[in-house]
């Protein structure tokens, strides 16, 4: 993961969002992108951070040390919970990025404590893909996207 | 956010260090949400026990530090005092008389009783149950609440007119010790409206119906607000407990209108309430068909398990099922679990139900469901179940697979081993 963070200074494409700051604080990290709504409890596995929903574009992929960029939570209320207990075991996002604020996901990110963005200029499910290196700083309502190199290995 | 003064007081600890870490927490997602202010509730319905694994370690150190971390989101260990609100425990992760048959480990489920005896004296009441509306905590029209529980918010809000929105375990931590929750969503009458028109196209009347129904529906509209029109027959608590149960799980449905049945629609018009229509569906054979294929993941027929009572049983659903199983026996192969809200135990045991259901080989469970606890008779391969709920959180939950359809092919499951369901 280092490698491609010091890919990004190398001239990488860099794409700057603006948005509005959920949960304050800086954090950076490679994508890891869904078109999908995600369930906490029933969705996720809060020990590894899988995500374990049937029919899930990310089934069986973890968001561990990943910046998680996701429509937004469905499913139950158990949503903050399991993201508060993956904070616990270590294996939350280290940032989230989202389009549609609800209850669920507004305090799922609150008790996650990692940096988190919503309302973006642009629609983060198009401009960011899995791979891309990505910098959350929600303290001055901006995100920072450096996309990977074409030839970069998955 | 602007605070009252009583808020201000509790924020800067002058009434103690539980209801400043509650205000702190408040004020975090209340900004998250881009709330204005916060709005009283004095019934509030969350998760304070300590009855997954994952708890152990905290509990070592104490309830206090359980509720601190997972009820405040507080790194501070606060004193646990009394609850503010009126406040009622959900379902849990542990049957408090039948945890050996879950299969719950001695140490984990004395845990939860010690938890229980700790927050009951707190003032937590104990209804251990997903539906809270069925065993006395029935809010009013326009109520501002602060529950967790999808399947009872959708109900609340739709069925009873009352207001909340998806709260979370740290949320109502929080408002069960202030009487506060941000006042946003469904607290505010213009995000009330519908934005999506149903037509039913085919009858639905019985529960695995409107299972379907609201499996198909939560899918397409997610967390937007369908009106029903059409052929819904007029539906019951359990119809709508399950109809919102499902819509909850496939999406993120959190309220809904049927006009001439729910308080906020008397009229098609006043369901909307001046809403353009977002968008029109149909509902008719092929959705059917879609939801029943989606929730229907098993191939394998042989039934290791029956689960009934998702979202929790009413007292005639239990009887219904005694009926059903009255002077037979299930297979050998087979284990049959229904739950219930151990108030309502209470009852089917002054019925007979339980020993009528106990002498055909099933049990009748409270306080919790597999979903929850992941506990499920060892060895399960296959569940048939009647809730739609269920059978979409248990295979991604447990990795077992599910039937779903009516309690008549699910108690014929229970009897022969084999799964003979399908639609109608």
């Amino acid at each position: 993961m280092s490698v491609k963070g010091l890919g990004h200074a190398d001239g990488a494409t860099k794409i700057v969002l603006r948005g509005r700051k959920v949960v304050g604080g800086c954090a950076e990290g490679e994508a890891i992108v869904t078109q999908d709504t995600i369930s906490g409890w029933g969705g996720i596995n809060e020990r590894d951070g899988t995500i374990i929903e049937r029919r899930h574009e990310l089934r069986g992929r973890s968001f561990k040390d990943k910046v998680l960029v996701f429509p937004g939570a469905k499913g139950s209320s158990g949503w903050s919970a399991y993201f508060h207990m993956a904070r616990l075991n270590g294996v939350a996002p280290r940032a989230m990025v989202f389009n549609k604020m609800t209850t669920k996901i507004a305090l799922g990110a609150v008790v996650t404590r990692a940096p988190a963005m919503t309302d973006l200029d642009q629609d983060p499910l198009r401009v960011i893909e899995t791979g891309d290196w990505v910098k959350v700083d929600a303290d001055n309502g901006i995100v920072e996207i450096f996309k990977r190199p074409p030839e970069a290995s998955g | 956010m602007k605070l009252t003064d009583h808020e201000k007081s509790m924020l800067d600890g002058e009434q103690g260090r539980a209801k400043a870490r509650a205000m702190d927490l408040l004020l975090r997602y209340g900004e998250a949400l881009g709330a204005e202010r916060l709005v009283e509730t004095n019934n509030v319905a969350g998760a304070f026990n300590a009855s997954t694994p994952s708890v152990r370690e905290l509990a070592k150190r104490g309830f206090d530090a359980v509720y601190s971390e997972l009820n405040l989101d507080s790194p501070e260990i606060v004193e646990v005092p009394r609850m503010a609100a009126n406040t009622c425990q959900l379902i849990t992760g542990i049957d408090n008389e039948r945890w050996r048959i879950q299969g719950i480990p001695d140490d984990l489920a004395d845990q939860q009783k010690q938890a229980e005896a700790y927050f009951g004296r707190r003032g937590i009441n104990m209804f251990a149950t997903c539906t809270p509306y069925q065993v006395g905590n029935v809010p009013v029209k326009g109520e501002h609440c602060a529950w967790m529980e999808s399947s009872a918010v959708v109900y609340c809000n739709s069925v009873l007119g009352a207001r909340t929105n998806t709260e979370g375990k740290e949320s109502t931590g929080a408002a069960a010790l202030t009487g506060r929750i941000p006042y946003w969503g469904y607290h505010i009458t213009e995000n009330r409206r519908g934005t999506h028109l149903v037509e039913v196209e085919i009858d639905v009347d019985d529960i695995m119906d409107w299972g379907l129904l609201g499996y198909y529906l939560g899918e397409i509209v997610d967390d937007e607000i369908p009106v029903l029109t059409g052929r819904c027959h007029q539906p019951s608590l359990i119809k709508l407990k399950h109809f919102g149960a499902a819509a909850a799980s496939s999406g993120g449905v959190e309220m809904y209108h049927i006009p001439e049945v729910t308080p906020e629609a008397r009229s098609l018009e006043e369901a909307f309430g001046g809403n353009a229509i977002k968008d029109t569906l149909q509902y008719g054979a092929a959705e059917r068909r879609i939801a029943y294929e989606n929730l229907n993941c098993a191939t394998d027929r042989n039934v290791d398990f029956v689960m009934l009572g998702c979202p929790h049983n009413s007292i005639d659903q239990v009887s219904l099922i005694a009926s059903l199983l009255e002077g037979r026996k299930i297979s050998l192969n087979t284990q049959l679990w229904v739950h219930t809200p151990r108030a309502l135990r209470e009852v089917a045991d002054r019925n007979g139900y339980t020993s009528i259901i106990g002498e055909a080989g099933g049990v009748v469970m409270s306080d919790t469901c597999p979903a929850i606890s992941r506990h499920m008779p060892r060895g399960t391969k296959v569940v048939a179940t009647d809730s739609a709920k269920q059978a979409h959180y248990l295979p991604a939950i447990t990795g077992v697979s599910a039937w779903f359809g009516s309690v008549g092919d699910c108690i014929e499951a229970a009897l022969t081993g084999r799964w003979n369901g399908g639609l109608p």
